[in-house]
């Protein structure tokens, strides 16, 4: 019963298929014999294809919503494997170990591109804490990063100061901006924030590239200092080498902090924040300090890989902060799922490392894409790895009733 | 002793509809008070004026913690008000759904703890130990409220009758004198309404923090309360004890229409 309407439904999927690729897959006309070809077979091909995939696209969705996601009873696999340190460490051991020889079994430009991947990790991360735990859909995020890399741009032209004096300058600024950002939009949400963010990404990037005096304009600036390394110059291989291990680093400390940040009271209250606003005001946090934290300490992040960023290219240009760029660092969070440190490396890990080495498919890059962001959204909107809340563990002593449990986790 | 609450004419006009007209309330230290009255009375509009989510038009609202000073509180903070001292529920639950019933209840505790981003960073051993003292808090609030062996499971998951008694844990945690809880035994059964009626009567005896709720359910109402107000189109239009209520013809004709006795 059940299956015959289904099957109904993908028939008349298909005929309607049929009927709308018609005249350009069925019917080629001639200009130079005048004559008509029909292509049945195309027809035949497009009517099976359309019937198969809408009845597989039927049964994923039965099964999907069939499934319940109850925390205790279905944990996922990678929290599973997180908890047992016989399995997860091994598998630490592992990565560790290919992450440090990767330089050595790699050309220059595999590494150069695994580089520009960890900045978008750590990119992934920074937004993340905007977008997956505060909730708050910022589209403007590329503006701090722009921040962090003309900081640097311009400083170190002007005055010829080094990489690791401007991070920590790079970084401020950038969460200087996060909050003047925040202030305007505190009281909005939802696609209204989404707009006002688009428009702060766009204004910094529109004065980047008109405000000629300051910013040089579209041309940008050239003949950045890579980074020293104790005061040693380092010649190009060396250079790229040296910056794959300084951003494992700095993805290492991004890592660290966000999960303490995470499971931290701060942590918290930006996830109650994203989960229901009145409430979370109505349990007395402060929704301005809070959101105000997360637009700063998001922008934190997006101001340092800016320096990284002009220190690694030496050159920048408004062109490498488009509207693009924050759509991708977007797509890393949601794809990874919002709120999943593992979620959100594995992502950009895909999205930015595959293009590279598919160029055989450039020309169908962004249909790939859309394609896997539409199934991702329909078939698991939670994401690659769903962020799972913390789990603690209690055991009841009745004998003391004021020490009932011992927390272990 | 003075009251915890007194709100003087207290008016709430949205555009032309005075959703609130000229009432008074008190409510008495370790007292349970409930407000009812028919669907759009204006009561849950009265508990939005006391917790700042909406500014009164006119009239006072004045709080005071046992033993503190009287402060009017007219269109204060959502915030300040819960770190005043003042929590409630919502009548259509308003729980964090992702988040599991445990951090739920510690999300209680952020207005009564200090650590900041730097502790986030740092796990400082006064950190390390607010946390758990925010953890062992939340945990027994939650074993007071018989939720324990769900601690780990998602809000959004929990029965219905759990999650409004998730909320009330909630809304414990921010360790309140005054509990505001809007319709709390609403889509409960009987069994559980009962449980929820001790639970309640047991917050007032143990925790010493006074109750005032909105609830149709009259047995309930009639049972527990300490005095009970009777909104009626946004006036006041009765107010007593149970048994007085009961008998005001007012009330019987208002709220139950002509030939109707309340049965507790
Ligand atoms: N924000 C608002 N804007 C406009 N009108 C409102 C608003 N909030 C409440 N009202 C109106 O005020 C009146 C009282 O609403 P309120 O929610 O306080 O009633 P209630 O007594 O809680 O009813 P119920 O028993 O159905 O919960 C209703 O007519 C309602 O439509
Ligand atoms: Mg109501």
């Amino acid at each position: 019963m059940n299956i015959f309407s289904e099957l109904k439904k993908s028939l008349i999927v298909a005929l309607w298929f049929v009927f709308l690729t018609f005249p350009i897959m069925v019917i080629r006309v001639n200009t130079i014999e005048k004559i008509i070809e029909w292509r049945w077979r195309n027809m035949l091909i497009i009517a099976i294809g359309s019937f198969l995939v809408s009845l597989l696209w039927r049964y994923l969705l039965t099964r999907k919503q069939t499934q319940t996601d109850s925390q205790l009873e279905k944990r996922p696999l990678s929290q599973l494997i997180f908890e047992e340190p016989k399995v997860y460490k091994p598998i630490l051991v592992l990565i560790g170990l290919f992450v440090v020889i990767f330089p050595f079994i790699f050309s220059s430009y595999q590494i150069n591109i695994m580089t520009t991947a960890l900045m978008y990790v750590m990119l992934g991360l920074g937004l993340n804490i905007v977008v997956g735990l505060a909730g708050l859909l910022d589209l403007g995020y590329v503006a701090f990063y722009a921040v962090g890399a003309y900081t640097y741009a311009l400083i170190n032209h002007h005055f010829g100061l080094g990489f690791w004096t401007i991070l920590p300058v790079g970084a401020l600024l950038a969460a200087f901006f996060g909050i003047l950002l925040g202030f305007p939009v505190l009281r909005l949400r939802g696609d209204y924030l989404a707009i006002v963010t688009l428009g702060f990404g766009e204004i910094i990037r529109l004065i980047l590239e008109n405000w000629n005096e300051f910013s040089f304009g579209p041309s940008g600036i050239a003949h950045i200092s890579r980074p020293g390394f104790m005061g040693i110059n380092l010649n190009l291989n060396e250079s790229i080498i040296y910056l794959y291990y300084l951003m494992i680093f700095f993805c290492l400390i991004t890592i660290f902090v966000i999960n303490r940040l995470q499971n931290s009271r701060i942590g918290r209250a930006w996830i109650a924040l994203r989960e229901d606003e009145v409430a979370c005001q109505a349990m007395g946090i402060d929704k301005t300090k809070t959101k105000l934290t997360a637009f700063a300490l998001g922008a934190t992040w997006a101001g340092m890989v800016g320096v990284i960023f002009a220190a690694k290219t030496t050159f920048v240009n408004p062109a490498s902060f488009t509207f693009l760029e924050s759509a991708m660092i977007l797509s890393i969070v949601v794809l990874g799922g919002m709120g999943s440190i593992v979620g959100v490396f594995i992502a950009a890990m895909i999205l930015i490392l595959t293009p590279e080495y598919l160029r055989a498919f450039s020309n169908y890059r962004m249909l790939l894409f859309g394609a896997v962001m539409v199934l991702m959204m329909v078939f698991r909107p939670q994401g690659i790895v769903p962020n799972v809340r913390r789990f603690y563990r209690f055991r009841r002593v009745t004998s003391n009733p004021g020490n009932l449990y011992d927390k272990s986790s | 002793m003075t009251n915890l609450l007194e709100i003087h004419s207290l008016t709430m006009m949205f555009g032309g509809l005075k959703a609130v007209d000229d009432i008074d309330i008190y409510v008495a230290p370790k007292e349970i008070a409930a407000l009812i009255g028919p669907n759009g009375a204006g009561k849950t509009t009265v508990f939005n004026c006391i917790t700042g989510i909406y500014n009164p038009t006119e009239g006072d609202i004045f709080v005071c913690r046992p033993g503190g000073v009287k402060k009017r509180i007219n269109g204060i903070k959502i915030n300040k008000a819960t770190e005043l001292g003042i929590a409630r529920t919502f009548q259509n639950t308003r729980l964090f759904p992702n988040m599991t019933v445990l951090e739920n209840v510690m999300i209680g505790r952020h207005c009564r703890t200090r650590a900041g981003v730097l502790g986030a960073f740092l796990r400082d051993s006064s950190t390390l130990r607010e946390e758990q003292q925010i953890i062992d808090f939340s945990y027994d609030i939650l074993v007071h409220v018989g939720l324990a062996d769900q601690v780990n499971e998602l809000a959004k998951n929990l029965p219905y009758g759990d999650q409004r008694r998730l909320e009330i844990a909630r809304a414990m945690a921010t360790e309140p004198f005054l509990l505001l809880l809007d319709e709390p035994a609403a889509g409960m059964n009987p069994r559980e309404t009962d449980e929820l009626r001790e639970l309640i009567d047991r917050i007032r005896n143990d925790k010493a923090i006074s109750v005032l709720m909105i609830e149709h359910d009259m047995k309930m109402v009639m049972g527990i309360s300490d005095r009970i107000f009777v909104l009626d189109y946004g006036k006041k239009i009765a107010e007593g004890t149970p048994e007085e209520i009961r008998e005001n013809p007012v009330v019987i004709k208002a709220y139950l229409g002509e030939d109707f006795t309340i049965d507790a």
